[in-house]
């Protein structure tokens, strides 16, 4: 390492949000050729570090130098100057406009839209990118945004670049080719560094981690050198395990029966495609499917949020007898004990009220309760109580408004909250999104609490590695049909990926 | 019969006032400000150039200058809006205040602004009809085209003051620079999304400002054209009505496109009038029916376009909404 100059050196980089330090004397040194993984903990300022690089944010005190050259970056503009370019974990895209308008944005002199367009194939050829350049951004896949996003940026000539958490909505096959073209680019001689919360890929990918807690800078080494959990242990400050219990079910009888369900989106778009499966009590049933596939739809049709065009599903009770869930009304089904917590992608889209409270927030499901017309907040306030100690919810306190809250915390709430109606069946999609691995070790236990107390609880996850090791049973979906149902242990990663693509997977091969 | 030749420039010259509105408005709502006040700012242009007008013929007694003659006017109509839209940028986008409630608000300071130094006016100059009437300086903002009584040809095309012209001039250019230019796109990505251009590194608060008052400017002009063209100089209190309203439709009825406004602005002018040209005999509750007609159109045309549900002719995406770089 001693031959490669540093691209970029931070030193002593402190930054504050009022009375939050985000960073506090960080150094970082990030080299040409080289993959760095910068890993922490949710709020653990690798964001705002990067930020910082980028021009997003200013710092308070410290330096940043260039090859060596010492310079103050005030705006993302300065930042390009500079060859910097960032990748946010939420897309800076303006959908109405095209791939190549999008990529234009922002720079100088005449508009050339079609001098752009052959720029743009140029850097698609030189790296293995599939673009339109006249593709409008809303007709686009993720990946497909994720990769004008990185065109941006070389468009630019930036030769430092770097990832804020980029597999986070890509399937297994899309990760392999942004993971291969990051390859590609270090191998050009350019500067990467990405921020993820999976081991795996940053074992997979990167030359060199850095590790960041709290705001302060850990320590740096080679990704050959060390493994995933001396990585963890340094990020979470203490030894963790890293294993996830998967106990046997217990005494597992069938809870809810879909059968053949059929469900159309008000566009007439098949979304469900004749769907059959059982979920047992006591046993946790996961479904993996590329995003949009249909998994959303399901769990709505069970919580009776979703027209069904076809198709029934049962609730079956412990002595047998069943009671069919269409046509009733979602509170009905509710009350039935049947929960659902769905984390979309903006983490507040459902369930939560941004601007109320939390206290507030936990009574949206209990205000029908009680006989008088005043609401009872007691309760609801002593469950927030409960949750933020019971889950360690980082709030300044239960009067504050969801919204202030980081993505991780706020989804503890959700889930807690969910957890707390004592349900017989949990619904949960992407409980973990974007959360820590401490964070995330803690939902999947709460999870696992409801597997032994008899809950069925159908886990519809994105992280596929996770699935493997949590669920008793994966359902496949893919297009809105079931590819398949196969046991979580001994499953294998890939027939599952290959099955999240093509229907019933390669089982010729 | 139905007498298109004398109908169509009225309805042309009914239609200006609007287009100059709708155009302003679509500048200023591309870069996400909806500017409710442009009926208040097209009142506050028509009467800045009333003001200055007037004070131009007093001093000058009989024999005016032509280019002061348009010149006052039309600068004091220019600086007046100005104001409004500094004023509504000041307001939405450094105080990040409701854009609809401020919008609001100008509307009505508009209109009485307008209505009060009108009244003004009306005592300084001592007239006993309770109206200014500025002949002169409107003689020389009506100077047509040479040709323009003979013939059909000349009757349609050629019979407008310069403003008209300009109108069209405006709007086809507003077109040209949101569709062409780098500054155009730069605009549309502000009122799209203010988080990517922010990280694109286009400053968001100066192209609202810019676009905002620019528009602002555009639409006092509108103001300004009723008064020294269509009514020949004559102000009289509420006299511009309710066109500024028709003006914010029509940015609807146009999807957000000025070069649309051209022909749109003729259509809505033609429907304005339409009352006056259909005989309805005594019965004065059918011209009412009829004047509602535009307003039925713009409807009609919202629920259509929201039914094609097409994105590009959706308003701009972060329309009404205040940006703050660090909210999260």
């Amino acid at each position: 390492m001693d031959n490669k100059t540093a691209a970029v050196t931070m030193r002593n980089i402190t930054k504050r949000f009022g009375p939050v330090l985000a960073n506090d004397k960080v150094w970082l040194d990030i080299y040409r050729g080289e993959i760095l993984a910068l890993l922490g903990e949710n709020g653990s300022g690798k964001t705002t570090l990067m930020n910082m690089l980028s021009g997003i944010y200013f710092p308070d005190e410290g330096e940043i130098a260039i090859d060596g050259r010492e310079v103050v970056i005030r705006s993302p503009k300065d930042a390009f100057d500079l060859g910097i370019g960032m990748i946010h974990q939420h897309f800076k895209l303006v959908d109405v406009l095209t791939a190549a308008e999008n990529i234009v944005l922002g720079l100088p002199g005449k508009l050339d839209l079609k001098a752009a367009a052959k720029k743009i194939r140029d850097i698609c050829d030189a790296y293995g990118f599939e673009v339109d350049p006249d593709q409008k951004i809303y007709d686009m896949s993720v990946s497909q945004k994720q990769t004008v996003e990185i065109v941006k940026v070389l468009y630019r000539g930036a030769d430092i670049l770097i990832l804020d958490e980029p597999t986070a909505v890509l399937t297994p096959q899309e990760t392999d080719k942004l993971f291969a073209v990051l390859r590609n680019m270090r191998d050009d001689g350019k500067a990467i560094v990405i921020i993820t919360h999976k081991m795996h890929e940053v074992e997979a990918l990167s030359d060199r981690v850095a590790i960041l807690r709290h705001g302060q800078f850990i320590g740096d080494m080679l990704t050959s050198m060390t493994n995933a959990q001396e990585m963890t242990n340094m990020m979470v400050g203490h030894a963790v395990t890293l294993n996830i219990d998967r106990p046997e079910p217990v005494d597992p009888k069938p809870r809810i029966e879909v059968k053949g369900l059929t469900v159309r989106s008000l566009d007439g778009i098949l979304k469900l495609d004749d769907v059959s499966f059982t979920a047992n009590s006591g046993e946790i049933l996961g479904i993996a499917g590329i995003s949009g596939c249909g998994q959303k739809e399901l769990l709505e049709a069970i919580a009776g949020l979703q027209p069904v065009e076809n198709g029934s599903i049962s609730y079956i009770e412990d002595d047998g007898s069943r009671e069919e869930l269409i046509g009733k009304d979602p509170l009905a089904i509710q009350q039935m004990g049947v929960s659902l917590s769905f984390v979309p992608e903006d983490r507040l889209g459902m369930g939560l009220v941004a601007n109320m409270d939390l206290s507030d927030n936990m009574m949206l499901r209990s205000f029908r309760r009680g006989h008088s017309m005043f609401t009872d907040r007691k309760t609801p306030r002593q469950l927030a109580l409960d949750v933020v100690e019971e889950l360690d919810v980082v709030t300044p306190g239960v009067s504050t408004p969801v919204r202030r809250l980081s993505g991780g915390n706020v989804q503890k709430v959700l889930v807690g909250r969910e957890i707390a109606s004592a349900p017989t069946v949990l619904l949960t999609a992407y409980a973990v999104r974007g959360l820590d691995i401490n964070s995330s070790y803690t939902i999947y236990e709460l999870i696992n609490k409801q597997k032994a107390a008899g809950v069925a609880v159908i886990y519809v996850g994105e992280d596929l590695d996770v699935l493997l090791e949590l669920a008793d049973r994966i359902l496949v979906l893919c297009g809105g049909k079931v590819s398949g149902i196969v046991p979580g242990r001994g499953a294998n990663k890939r027939d599952v990926g290959m099955m999240m693509t093509k229907l019933g997977g390669n089982s010729h091969e | 019969m139905f007498d298109f030749i004398s109908f169509i420039p009225r309805a042309v010259m009914q239609g200006m006032p609007l287009l100059f509105g709708s155009t302003g408005e679509t500048l200023t709502e591309k870069s996400g400000n909806l500017n409710l006040g442009i009926p208040g700012i097209m009142y506050v242009g028509a009467i800045c150039g009333v003001i200055g007008a007037f004070f131009y013929e007093q001093s000058a007694g009989g024999n005016l200058n032509g280019f002061l003659a348009v010149a006052i006017p039309l600068c004091c109509s220019l600086l007046g809006s100005l104001f409004m839209g500094l004023l509504y940028c000041f307001l939405t986008v450094t105080l990040r205040a409701n854009q609809n409630v401020t919008g609001l608000a100008l509307t009505t300071f508009g209109v009485g602004f307008g209505n009060f130094f009108g009244g003004s006016l009306i005592k300084l100059s001592g007239s006993a009809v309770p109206a200014i009437v500025l002949s002169g300086t409107s003689a020389y903002f009506r100077k047509t085209l040479p040709g323009a009584g003979s013939g059909a040809f000349g009757k349609l095309f050629l019979s407008y003051g310069f403003l008209a012209y300009t109108a069209v001039i405006v709007s086809l250019a507003a077109a040209w620079v949101l569709r062409r230019t780098r500054v155009g796109l730069h605009l549309r990505a502000v009122g799209e999304s203010p988080n990517t251009a922010d990280a694109a590194g286009i400053n968001v608060s100066r192209y609202k400002y810019v676009s905002t008052c620019v528009g602002s400017m555009i639409a006092g002009l509108g103001g300004l054209y009723y008064i020294m063209d269509y009514t020949s100089g004559i102000w009289s209190s509420d006299a511009f009505g309710d066109r500024g309203w028709l003006a914010i439709a029509l940015v609807i009825f146009t999807v957000w496109r000025p070069n649309v406004g051209v022909l749109a602005s003729i259509l809505f002018g033609g429907l304005y009038i339409l009352h006056m040209y259909i005989p309805s005999g005594m019965n004065l509750a059918v011209k009412e029916l009829y004047k509602m007609i535009p307003y039925v159109v713009t409807i009609v045309v919202l629920v259509l376009t929201s039914m094609r549900n097409k994105r590009e002719n959706q308003p701009p995406a972060s329309l009404g909404l205040a940006y703050f770089r660090e909210e999260r």
